[in-house]
């Protein structure tokens, strides 16, 4: 037996002695009976969006079945235990990331907004004509885009942490790139693209070396790393919901108080205020002042139950078994001729991008789809990392916590169908 | 693997392998580019156009075998004909792989692009399929610069 699977064999006995049972997971999550053209659905597209246990989907039911009300402005009795459900997701994420005080943690609509929200606000305030923006050659669109409309409006510039063939960031270029003009630092925890897991507590200490505040994007992170924002010390952290097996429609910014008071509002409107005149309107505390209008409530508590489902199953546990069976997955579909893995770096979870010899990405996610198996094909929104490893696409499969090494034996049999089509 | 076989007939395996009519074209008067920013895939279109008539066309570009295969098979039944006859060739084209209004009664009116049928099964192939049409569409409209399939919010479904 190879050394890799010896591993994995170990890793499974502990598991299973931890009390960690992909079985008993997978029947929390009703739609893995699905059947998909006739075949057992095989979802191996988490980083895209994950799937919904059933506590999730039934805390939602259960809210609009009992509890919904507006929040935060009726005296009545729903409107209380609406605020009430919402505050307490609210004390769950702040828990779920070693947040020091519920008042950092501002519900946004994904990741997006949250980056979008310390571009516009953050940004216009702190950053100006000549100032540098530092991101990675690894990130995606919606951690670069921001920067740049903001570089539109306020004439900064943006610099590139460049990274090596593994798909790992040059931890000493990156230091390079600090100048006095050099004002924030964005950067992925975890790359969608490559499933690297960026260093992010040196990168923090880096820039804070320099007195430069640091954004980690934690979209993919999130599910798969325990993450404590105190332990890396960023100055914002922002995630998605859906990709965490809870709701679309909702994310979370996580900002350090500081920073979140000396910023001025993202937008304006109901509940971000304390009072308003026509000459003068004084903004509501944190972090209401960041919450204009009704937020998506339901969205908000369906989160909560997802982290609340995520502690139950432990995070430690679930980060062991998808590093065992993403192990597996890229001895097995490298082990097929004529595929090349995009993204080997040493610090890797829950992605494995690959492409196929003389067969683009999309038409390995068509003839995958045939078999029930669902994966992403394309840039995933990444497309300096295509431009970067010069291919124009990657076919990727990402796992969650309910995937299984038969599911990989599956895809790996799949990509054998895709050769045998392709007469390769 | 019936309709798996459909998508990926012989023929358009063969095309996407030894595209015909792939590169630049020298003396080119007319060329535009067809992007799908949602895959990435790139293809451009070189024409040399002699009145109404296109006397020689090529392509260039990187996608997918569906996007390949309908690049090469595009170019090797357009040449020789007339504007018109080739914007016909298109309308008939996409209402083949999108079994919209336009799909012809009587597929075999299409010669040897009636092999795109199996498309029709695959609705998010259908970009793949159209994406050097629009860009032969765009240079004999005379258009420079790059189509998208995304644009003016028309979507092809
Ligand atoms: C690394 C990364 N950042 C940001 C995002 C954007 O997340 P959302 O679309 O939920 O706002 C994603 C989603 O794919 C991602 O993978």
């Amino acid at each position: 037996m190879s050394a890799a699977a010896s591993t994995i064999l170990e890793g499974i006995r502990r598991n299973a002695s931890s009390g960690f049972d992909v079985e008993e997971v997978r029947r929390d999550f009703p739609i893995l009976g699905e059947k998909v053209r006739g075949k057992p659905l095989v979802y191996l597209d988490n980083a895209a969006t994950t799937q919904k246990p059933r506590v999730v989907i039934e805390r939602l039911d259960g809210y609009y079945r009992t509890e919904n009300a507006n929040i935060h402005r009726g005296i009545h009795f729903l409107s209380e235990r609406a605020t009430q459900a919402y505050e307490e997701a609210r004390a769950t994420v702040a828990r779920f990331l070693g947040a020091a005080d519920a008042r950092e943690i501002v519900f946004v609509r994904g990741t997006t907004e949250g980056i979008n929200l310390v571009a516009q606000s953050y940004g216009r305030k702190f950053i100006g004509e000549g100032d540098e923006i530092v991101v990675s050659a690894m990130e995606h669109h919606s951690n670069i885009v921001p920067w740049q409309i903001l570089r539109e409006q306020v004439g900064a510039g943006l610099r590139v942490i460049p990274m090596n063939d593994h798909g790992e960031l040059l931890v000493d270029e990156y230091e390079r790139l600090f100048s006095d003009q050099t004002k924030l630092v964005a950067v992925t925890h975890l790359s969608n693209a490559l499933g690297t897991i960026n260093p992010v507590g040196e990168i923090i200490q880096i820039a804070h070396r320099h007195g430069v505040p640091v954004l980690v994007d934690g979209a993919q992170a999130a599910p798969h790393l325990r993450v404590d924002v105190r332990e890396i010390d960023c100055d914002f952290y922002a995630f998605s919901g859906h990709k965490l097996y809870g709701p679309t429609g909702v994310g979370v910014l996580y900002g350090k108080a500081s920073l979140l008071d000396a910023m001025p509002p993202y937008q304006g409107g109901g509940d971000m205020i304390s009072s308003v005149t026509f000459e003068k309107t004084l903004y509501n505390v944190l972090p209401y002042k960041f919450e204009a209008g009704t937020p998506n409530i339901a969205g908000a508590i369906g989160l909560g139950a997802a982290i609340d489902y995520l502690s139950k199953v432990r995070l430690d546990l679930v980060a062991a078994h998808e590093r065992e069976l993403l192990a597996y997955a890229t001895e097995a579909v490298s082990a097929i001729k004529g595929v090349r893995i995009i993204g080997t770096a040493r610090e890797k979870a829950a992605v494995l991008s690959f492409v196929l010899d003389g067969v683009h990405a999309h038409d390995v996610g068509t003839i995958l789809d045939q078999d029930g198996i669902a994966i992403r094909a394309g840039h995933h929104c990444a497309m300096p990392v295509m431009e970067r490893f010069g291919v124009p696409a990657t076919a990727r499969a990402s796992l969650g916590l309910y995937n299984t090494r038969e599911e990989v034996d599956a895809l790996v049999g799949a990509i054998e169908k895709v050769k045998r089509v392709f007469g390769r | 693997m019936t309709e798996l076989s459909e998508l990926y007939q012989q023929v358009i395996l063969d095309h996407n392998q030894k595209p015909r009519n792939f590169g630049e074209l020298e003396g080119a008067n007319r060329t535009a580019e067809g992007y799908n920013p949602l895959c990435g895939d790139r293809v451009t279109v070189y024409l040399q156009l002699s009145g109404d008539v296109i006397r020689e066309i090529s392509f260039l570009g990187s996608g997918c075998a569906i996007a390949t295969a309908s690049g090469s098979m595009m170019t090797a039944s357009v040449k020789g004909k007339t504007k018109a006859e080739a914007e016909v060739l298109f309308q008939r084209f996409h209402g083949l792989v999108t079994g919209g209004p336009d799909a012809p009664v009587n597929p075999e009116a299409l010669g040897k692009l009636a092999v795109f049928s199996g498309v029709f099964e695959f609705p998010v192939r259908v970009k793949c399929a159209t994406l050097a049409w629009h860009a032969l569409h765009a240079a004999l409209d005379g258009n420079r610069g790059t189509v998208s399939t995304e644009e003016g919010g028309r979507r092809e479904t």
